[in-house]
């Protein structure tokens, strides 16, 4: 059964002095409850890619059907990440994670409590009350997946949550997010530079090329791995094997990027 | 522990210098109010300079009981600074909603820009003989010349930070199906709240020249009505009085909205 379908996508954006076109011909589909990873260098249009999804913008050509539906009508059942937390530096943690449901007017006891039991099993207790800027980078984070996780969504996109953070707390909130997805059975789409990361992770695996942001290959996680929690996968010895063959694809593409993490 | 109770004695040591520096500021502030006081008072006694024309503080200071006395002196005080709240209060209202007016549309914004630049550039006294023709020599037309003087500069300012919000704000609402009203109040305006205060602050002082230029022009009563009335009878020490109490009203007006503004974004 198809949950998401992404078809024949193309994107330029004008500006004054030029266009550039982010995305071509991107085509492909997501069944419920999956977790898929874009992976790529910077630039590649995958940031572009979850805004089109999001429904935030039409893309110049293409559609996206959530369940059989444009997404342009149903924003409330996408969850959207971005890249930083972005948590509004004058509400406290609590108006913080409630601000979805107030902007959806879906803001009710029953919703409140759930929000309050999210932020509880992510070990967030007593920073309701607090202001954003007096948590860490990784609480602030988690927060802000809170934020996103509070309005229910069918499909959750992350744009590289962890990327500003440390390799450990990194480690942790993979798995912590990792849990939380499965236990809701969500589907989700994963923005990421680590490959590491992307393997730990998803199910399937798209590695993006650049100029124009199109999909160059994909990757299927075997069973074995896919079973197993991201630390887990992490220090599996078929780990190695994937990571060498993404990276080599990856060296291929000519990437003026350098990778952080290794397997 | 040992170490522990030294840090506490430099720390101690730390805040004693602290305040003591504080009380030596407090010290000479006083000494230069004092001789600045007691040296116009000697220097208009003693004729150094022209009595008639720079008064003397205890000839202010009687006509100052005077005026406590029968009450005219709150009678001006009430009616100039009535005029001037209201300027300073429109001025910035006005300038906000104008703001927000160009924010919620780009193209009317951009259809403006022009004028809005001639406006502001414009010395906005110079528009008073016009208003008070138009509202007529009265209350109204002096509070426009506070509102008026104040409420280009408030949009052109307030407008530019409602435009350097961080898009990605309004991409977090937009992800949550968001509407423009919506984007507006929840991160538009809160994030721009520190600049419509320190708008606030220029804006008092501006509201004071509006008002007191407006009173010169047409007032029968107020403080700027008090400066001009003792110019032309040549009562300096009106002059005086009237300058004297602006300064100090000015000055609690700005206290004010710094006490508001402390009150307000203790969060940011
Ligand atoms: N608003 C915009 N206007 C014009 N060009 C844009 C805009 N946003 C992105 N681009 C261009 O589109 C291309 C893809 O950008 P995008 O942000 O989607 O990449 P990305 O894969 O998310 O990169 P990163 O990994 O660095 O986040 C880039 O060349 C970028 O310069
Ligand atoms: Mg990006």
């Amino acid at each position: 059964m198809t949950f998401l379908k992404v078809q024949d996508i193309h994107h330029t954006y004008f500006t004054k002095s030029n266009a550039v076109t982010a995305l071509s011909n991107i085509s492909l589909q997501v069944n419920e409850g999956e977790f898929i990873s874009f992976l790529g260098p910077s630039g590649c249009g995958k940031t572009t890619l979850l805004s089109i999804i999001a429904g935030l913008f039409q893309p110049t050509e293409g559609r996206v059907e959530l369940e059989g539906k444009q997404v342009a009508t149903l924003k409330s059942e996408i969850g959207y990440m971005l890249q930083q937390d972005y948590l509004f530096p004058w509400k406290t943690i609590e108006e913080n994670i409630l601000l979805g449901l107030k902007i959806n007017h879906h803001l009710d006891e029953e919703k409140k409590a759930y929000a309050k039991d999210l932020l509880m099993q992510m070990g967030l207790s007593d920073v309701e009350s607090l202001y954003p800027k007096q948590l860490s980078g990784g609480m602030r984070q988690r927060v802000a997946l809170v934020r996103t996780l509070a309005t229910e969504p069918k499909l959750l996109m992350l744009d590289e949550p962890f990327s500003a953070l440390d390799y450990q707390t990194k480690l942790h909130l993979e798995n912590l997010v990792s849990d939380t997805l499965k236990s809701f059975g969500k589907t989700a789409i994963l923005v990421t530079h680590d490959i590491g990361e992307a393997i730990a992770m998803s199910d399937r695996i798209y590695l993006f090329a650049p100029s124009p942001g199109k999909i160059h290959k994909v990757f299927e996680i075997p069973e074995e791995l896919r079973e197993c929690s991201p630390f887990d996968t992490r220090n599996h010895p078929m780990n190695a094997e994937i990571f060498q063959t993404i990276w080599k694809e990856m060296e291929s593409l000519g990437s003026q990027e350098s990778h952080k993490s290794t397997p | 522990m040992d170490h522990k109770s030294h840090t506490k004695a430099l720390h101690n040591a730390y805040i004693r210098s602290l305040k003591k520096e504080k009380y030596w500021v407090r010290f000479y502030q006083l000494v230069i109010f004092l001789i600045f006081f007691s040296g116009w008072e000697i220097a208009s006694r003693n004729k150094w300079i022209d009595p008639l024309i720079f008064s003397s503080p205890s000839k202010v200071w009687e006509l100052f009981l005077i005026k406590v006395q029968d009450g005219t002196l709150f009678f001006d005080l009430g009616f100039t600074l009535s005029e001037t709240i209201l300027g300073f209060i429109l001025g910035t209202l006005l300038g906000t909603i104008l703001a927000a007016i160009l924010w919620w549309s780009p193209f009317l914004s951009k259809i403006l820009d022009p004028y809005l630049v001639i406006l502001n550039s414009m010395p906005k006294v110079a528009l008073g003989p016009i208003l008070i023709v138009a509202l007529g020599p009265s209350f109204t037309s002096i509070v426009a010349m506070g509102t008026i003087i104040s409420v280009i500069i408030t949009t052109i300012v307030v407008y530019t930070s409602f435009r350097e919000v961080d898009p990605n704000y309004i991409k977090v609402l937009q992800t949550f199906g968001g509407t423009r009203f919506q984007i507006f109040k929840e991160a538009i305006l809160p994030s721009s709240f520190p600049v419509i205060i320190s708008t606030l602050k220029v804006n008092v002082g501006l509201s004071w020249v509006g008002v007191i230029v407006g009173e010169f022009l047409v007032a029968s009563k107020g403080l700027g009505y008090m400066i001009i009335y003792g110019f032309q009878v040549f009562n300096f020490t009106l002059v005086m009085l009237s300058l004297l109490v602006i300064a100090v009203l000015a000055t609690i007006m700005y206290q004010a909205v710094e006490f508001l503004e402390k009150k307000l974004i203790k969060n940011n």
